[in-house]
């Protein structure tokens, strides 16, 4: 029996999500060790892109913690403003960027800004930083989220990174030039968007976690993918490399 | 020769930073934040200003709880490893603390916008999202060739821009590597420019290698030496992240009465970064010196 995390579970889930050769906006956190495990992994050609003004096609030659840490800057395919990295992402050349969030409603939009609204603040919370412009300008984007039905709601509070709006047409609609969210990876399972309906389908379970189990935490009624499979668990081999990017298991150890 | 515009960086703030600027800094994102320079404007007690950047990684969230900040013009504010800003947290739900939030791309737009010299820029972002009309400075407008939608971002020109750079010379030329964030637009921006610099080196340095440079002199309003000044953020060529004073911070700002010990701890009681390094200690700066350089080759610059 192989000993994981849920946060191991979804850096795997995450590194899955990244073709060869595509060029991904990377996040922080857990994105950050999903692009390392999917670059020493399926997808080697894969090319970082970060917005503080760095792009590189190489592993960080150290573990680094975030994506300021110099050893991501090291031998970098390029350092530039972030005004660069936003106009890859804006002209549609991003294919994939992952974020993470704080709310989701069931057509994958996400607050990261208030609970409770601008007009009656509960909490306000750190805000958009790139993550607006990633969830609005890239191909796609991948949500990761601790799966809790406080955070899994009918409708968010506010929208700091839009999904699909409220439905079929909402990104047109309003302007947005591409994409939208082609899966949330829960600590629990992971959600796919059924095409005609902009809405969430659950499409895999995580070993141990039942259907009923996931309705309970979430605050839609589930649509269920007709062929629902099981997230299968991370290797020895993949649990190895998380391990070599956070070896002192910061982002990893806990269960988020 | 130009003139030197050397000074201490308390007579910089004193004078560039009166009560009630708009100050951008942090425009590095995570790296070169001007930390001594946000610690001397807590330290000189100012009041009323407006803060602008990016991501803000722990620096606003400090200048908030130390009282000086009024409005904040921001895409994110918090600590990047740890999570929420608590100072911030606290000041927006209690009111006293008024914010226009910003995505990374529309707030590097609105400092594009000033050093342009235009009252505003296009963006295809944010459309749909909370962001939009939620304040004046972001709003759908259609591209009047296209007709196509399209979001308008005000130009925000700050009073004084602060950045940290690896070396400047006397007269305020600097150069800066690693990745640059929003630093150049923000410069170009900004009415006054005050520089921290690792090191003040002779005008021809700087000269030798022109593509370097973030600002020229003309455009800088006072340079002052601050060797580690923007630790615990990292500075490519210099130090490493110290990422414990990030983790620390968490529970140094967690209650009001943590961050009223951590100022008087990391801001009040040391008078200068000479005092401030001492508190860190020698050891610890040791711990974050590089240990694999890498230079790059040189630059023929010769005709």
């Amino acid at each position: 029996m192989i000993e994981y995390t849920p946060s191991h579970l979804m850096v795997a889930a995450a590194a899955r999500e990244i073709a060869d050769g595509e060029i991904v906006f990377v996040g922080m956190r857990l994105p950050l060790l999903g692009f390392f495990l999917a670059k020493s992994t399926h997808a080697p050609h894969a090319v970082g892109v970060y917005e503080l003004g760095v792009v590189r096609d190489e592993m960080a030659p150290a573990p680094i913690l975030t994506m300021g840490d110099l050893p991501n800057l090291h031998r970098a395919l390029w350092l530039a403003d972030t005004a660069d990295m936003m106009g890859l992402l804006q002209g549609g050349s991003v294919d994939v960027s992952f974020i993470g969030g704080a709310q989701v409603d069931r057509f994958g939009n996400l607050n990261t800004s208030y609970i409770g609204g601008v007009e009656k603040v509960q909490t306000r919370l750190p805000g958009s930083g790139g993550a607006c412009d990633l969830a609005s300008l890239a191909r796609r984007h991948i949500i990761i989220m601790a799966h809790e039905r406080r955070r899994f709601l009918p409708r968010v509070d506010y929208i700091t990174s839009p999904g699909y709006g409220d439905g079929p047409g909402w990104r047109e609609r309003v302007g947005l030039p591409r994409g939208g969210p082609s899966a949330i990876i829960t600590t629990l399972g992971v959600f796919r968007f059924d095409p005609g309906t902009c809405e969430t389908v659950l499409s895999s379970l995580h070993p141990g976690v039942t259907v009923e189990e996931v309705q309970a935490h979430t605050g839609w009624p589930l649509t269920v993918a007709p062929d629902l499979v099981r997230t299968p668990p991370p290797t020895a081999r993949e649990l190895a490399m998380i391990a070599r990017f956070d070896p002192d298991g910061y982002w990893t150890r806990t269960n988020e | 020769m130009s003139t030197s515009k050397l000074i201490p960086l308390s007579d910089a703030i004193g004078r560039f930073v009166p009560d009630g600027s708009s100050v951008a800094a942090g425009l590095g994102l995570e790296g070169s934040i001007p930390f001594a320079a946000g610690h001397e404007i807590m330290r000189q007690r100012k009041r009323g200003l407006a803060l602008i950047g990016p991501i803000s990684d722990m620096l606003f969230d400090q200048m908030i709880g130390a009282g000086c900040v009024q409005r904040v013009q921001a895409a994110w504010v918090g600590n990047v490893i740890t999570g929420s800003g608590y100072n911030f947290r606290r000041a927006v739900e209690s009111g006293a603390l008024r914010v226009e939030d910003h995505s990374n791309l529309t707030i590097a737009m609105a400092l594009k916008a000033a050093a342009m010299g235009v009252s505003f820029m296009p963006v295809r972002t944010a459309l749909g999202s909370d962001l939009i009309g939620a304040h004046p400075g972001l709003t759908p407008i259609a591209c009047p060739f296209t007709g196509g939608p399209l979001a308008a971002v005000a130009a925000i020109a700050p009073d004084v821009t602060l950045i940290h750079v690896q070396r400047a010379d006397a007269s305020g030329s600097a150069h800066a590597w690693g990745n640059l964030g929003v630093m150049r637009d923000a410069c170009l921006a900004a009415r006054h420019v005050v520089i921290t610099a690792e090191e003040i080196v002779p005008a021809a340095v700087i000269t030798s290698d022109p593509n370097r440079v973030i600002i020229p002199a003309f455009r800088v309003s006072a340079v002052c030496h601050v060797p580690w000044g923007a630790h615990p953020s990292p500075v490519p060529g210099f130090y490493n992240r110290d990422h414990q004073a990030f983790i620390d911070y968490r529970v140094g700002s967690k209650t009001p009465e943590a961050f009223a010990r951590w100022q008087e701890r990391w801001v009040d009681t040391p008078k200068s970064r000479e005092d401030y390094l001492k508190l860190l200690g020698v050891e610890r700066m040791s711990e974050l010196a590089l240990r694999n350089h890498l230079f790059s080759a040189p630059a023929d610059y010769g005709y």
